[in-house]
């Protein structure tokens, strides 16, 4: 029945948007919000900044929706707050949803109809390491390294504290983070192994056959982390980065923009049986989140200045307004001193940030499975029917429609949607200059050098 | 003779006087002055170590930096009183056009959803820590007048107390929290889970000092008290009443005072984990943020802690000088 499964998609997609356009009883007249009272939690990055402009900017009471923000602990909290109910919706990395609905850690099916950025994070190492890295970079005519800086640098590195016995730990925010599939992936293009998950044996640190030490700890916690020694580098989200850089404890050695160019980073997360219940109440809070991310981005990113004042209260990321400045107004400090522009760091909104691509949580389970994360081969139609599952583009149209209908956005900025299937066109942009084809989620898995490959098992 | 008498008068006078003087300047050295340069030397060394230690969030902060704080938090409280009056105006004219559209409509006003300020959390924190305390109190002091009255029961609960006295907060919290997640579930709750978790907590670790005195306070009764008791076969509910309580209540509030001090020290490291808005949580949030003003306010912090500690002691202090029989108890 080969034939039934292209069908199966099909039918599985118009059959959930069926079911949404059902509740709104026309396609741009959204009814009241049924839950009015919600409570969103984030974690403090710069990112989570669509979420603290909807509310300041007053969008979620426009809609009708009175809001309560809370700052969670870490992201298991945040994670385990959203599927008991603590929490109605949050500011969620864009492979928790997946990894949840798929069942590595807690089981629960997480949507989201809302991709909140793209990029915002970087790579930061101690100054020793990045003592004993400098050499190894081309530099450019004035002297400052060439960037993109590879891990090939690091590699002579990692090699010396291993010989001496060492381990070389690096931190990332939680085990299905973007931030640890950067860091991989990263690490793998200068041929350093980041090690394997083995789930189905057990064993979730995801150490074996590592040359260099992964493990989790929360973002606020990292550049104390580094600067005990606890760490050699980490990768995290900003202010994080160059909070390090503004204590004088470590150096940012490159972004995730330049090892992805304009990669999905933060969704905003819901349950699904919320979004069943609640289907006005979902696409009002989708609108108010579209809203604040074009206002991010509006007018050439004008309104950073006022959005980071905004962050840097206490109650939202709390970090020094110089900290935060730097990488929402488009420069990022490398080491001290070597200031450069990177317009693209935080994109909130351009290059149809928000649209949850099918693609792009297709990359992320890839990347689950190059390390072991998923313990055996899928199909590709497995990763297509997961993603369908978990990325919502339906509730995100009819948002975005019903703002185009109401003068508040113009059809413009948002992709075609009677044409858009969900899958980006193939992607180059890649540090080590791989191809990215969304439709075809085995052939990339089985290009890379290091990692799992089809057939392969632990 | 006159003249003599008169001649002696004034030198009298003039020593009185003297003497006066004297108290006055010897009485308020003792009460203002001494403690005052005791304070001004305390900031001055303070103000010269914190200039010369650089942490990696800038200097310690100093007096100044810290006073400096006082006032921002104040200025920040009065910015967000403004911004919920703002947001209940906002609020009723929504619910009032909405009213004109859906008249099945409830309307209902929520209250402000912006963050707690300094203020609101120093009340919370108030709030928390009289909640714990009065909820241990009425459970110890009756525990601890039948554990004083009882010799079984004394041997009996004794290596319990014993056990259970030095036992952390920290290693109380996540059993509570867990308990009070399984059991307090409800769609719409009075109170918030991390409320209830910060109060057990505390009641948890200041039950001890409670019990333990006011059984040591009835086991030393005078034993004359106890005779006239059992002359007039007193009803034991009238015993306790008439004899044991009034006997036994500088040791019943040294204890409560022990209780309350150990309380209030217990619910800032409870808020910190349990994430109850108060000043716990402040403090941890300015930990975690940790941007150039975070030291300062955490200092800030410290002192606002200390004073209404010291508060919340003098005013058991004064409570107990009021309802002891033994005032020199209640002296310090």
């Amino acid at each position: 029945m080969k034939w039934f499964k292209p069908f199966k998609n099909v039918v599985l997609a118009v059959a959930i948007s069926a079911g949404f356009c059902s509740a709104a009883s026309h396609a741009q007249k959204i009814g009241f919000p049924e839950k009015e009272e919600l409570k969103f939690g984030f974690i403090k990055l710069t990112d989570m900044a669509p979420i603290a402009i909807a509310y300041e900017n007053g969008y979620f009471e426009d809609e009708g929706l009175y809001v309560t923000i809370e700052a969670q602990a870490n992201w298991k909290v945040l994670l385990d707050g959203v599927i008991d109910g603590r929490l109605d919706g949050a500011h969620m990395l864009a492979g928790q949803p997946l990894a949840a609905t798929m069942g590595f850690g807690t089981k629960a099916h997480i949507i989201t109809p809302f991709s909140m950025d793209l990029n915002g994070n970087g790579i930061t190492v101690s100054n020793e390491i990045w003592k004993q890295m400098k050499p190894n970079i081309p530099k450019m005519a004035d002297g400052r390294p060439v960037h993109p800086i590879k891990a090939d640098a690091l590699k002579p590195v990692v090699e010396k504290y291993k010989a001496a016995g060492k381990p070389f730990n690096m931190g990332m925010v939680f085990p299905v983070s973007t931030h640890n599939y950067e860091l991989r992936y990263w690490l793998a293009a200068g041929g350093i192994h980041p090690g394997f998950y083995a789930p189905h044996k057990g064993d979730v640190s995801g150490k074996l056959n590592a040359d260099a030490l992964l493990s989790v700890t929360p973002p606020p916690q990292m550049p104390a982390t580094l600067e005990a020694g606890t760490i050699y580098g980490y990768c995290v989200g900003e202010p994080w980065n160059q909070q390090a850089v503004f204590k004088g404890i470590g150096v940012p050695v490159i972004t995730d923009y330049e090892i992805w160019k304009n990669n999905p980073e933060k969704v905003f997360g819901i349950t699904a049986e919320f979004a069943k219940k609640y289907p006005n109440t979902t696409i009002r809070l989708t609108r108010a989140l579209i809203r604040a991310a074009m206002w991010l981005d509006e007018n050439n990113n004008a309104n950073r200045p006022a959005a980071v004042k905004i962050l840097s209260q206490s109650n939202y990321v709390g970090a020094d307004y110089d900290v935060i400045a730097n990488s929402m107004t488009g420069t990022f400090e490398y080491e001290k001193g070597d200031k450069r522009s990177v317009p693209d760091f935080n994109v909130f909104f351009r290059y149809n940030a928000t649209y949850p691509y099918y693609s792009d949580a297709i990359w992320y389970l890839t990347q689950m499975r190059r390390w072991g994360q998923i313990s055996e081969d899928k199909s590709d139609d497995w990763y297509k029917t997961l993603a369908a599952k978990v990325y919502r583009p339906d509730i995100y149209t009819m948002a975005a429609k019903s703002l185009i209908a109401e003068k508040l956005a113009s059809a413009k900025d948002f992709p075609d949607f009677s044409t858009e299937k969900g899958y980006k066109k193939p992607q180059k942009g890649f540090i080590d200059d791989a191809i990215y084809d969304g439709t075809k989620p085995n052939d990339y898995i089985n290009q890379f050098t290091i990692g799992l490959k089809d057939g392969d098992k632990i | 003779m006159s003249t003599t008498a008169s001649l002696s008068q004034k030198p009298l006078t003039r020593v009185k006087l003297f003497a006066i003087i004297n108290d006055v300047i010897v009485g308020s050295w003792a009460l203002f002055i001494i403690p005052i340069i005791g304070i001004c030397c305390f900031l001055l060394l303070w103000s010269v170590a914190a200039n010369n230690i650089n942490t990696s969030l800038g200097k310690f902060p100093g007096p100044a930096a810290v006073w400096e704080q006082f006032g921002n938090l104040y200025q920040e409280h009065r910015a967000e009183r403004i911004k919920e009056d703002a947001f209940y105006i906002r609020q009723e004219k929504r619910n009032a056009k909405r009213l004109e559209t859906d008249p099945s409509y409830v309307a209902k006003i929520r209250s402000y959803t912006g963050k707690e300020t300094f203020l609101d959390q120093i009340i919370t924190s108030l709030v928390t820590v009289m909640s714990g305390f009065l909820v241990a109190a009425a459970i110890a002091i009756p525990l601890g007048i039948a554990v004083g009255l009882s010799k079984i029961l004394n041997t009996a609960i004794n290596p319990i107390i014993q056990i259970f006295k030095p036992v952390s907060p920290l290693a109380w919290l996540p059993l509570v929290t867990m308990v009070v997640s399984a059991l307090y579930v409800s769609p719409d709750p009075v109170v918030s889970k991390s409320f209830l978790n910060s109060m057990i907590t505390v009641t948890l670790c200041c039950l001890w000092p409670m019990v333990i005195n006011t059984a040591v306070g009835v086991a030393s009764i005078d034993k004359d008290l106890i005779n006239v008791s059992k002359v007039l076969r007193l009803p034991a509910l009238q015993h306790v009443k008439k004899i044991v309580l009034p006997a036994s209540i500088p040791m019943i509030f040294t204890g409560m005072r022990l209780s309350l001090g150990i309380a209030w020290m217990v619910l800032i490291a409870a808020e910190m984990l349990a994430q109850n808005p108060g000043l716990g949580k402040f403090v941890w949030d300015e930990f975690q943020n940790g941007s150039s003003e975070s030291l300062s306010r955490i200092m800030t912090a410290v002192f606002v802690i200390g004073f209404i500690g010291f508060i919340l002691d003098r005013g058991m202090l004064q409570i107990q000088r009021v309802v002891s029989w033994d005032k020199s108890s209640a002296s310090l």
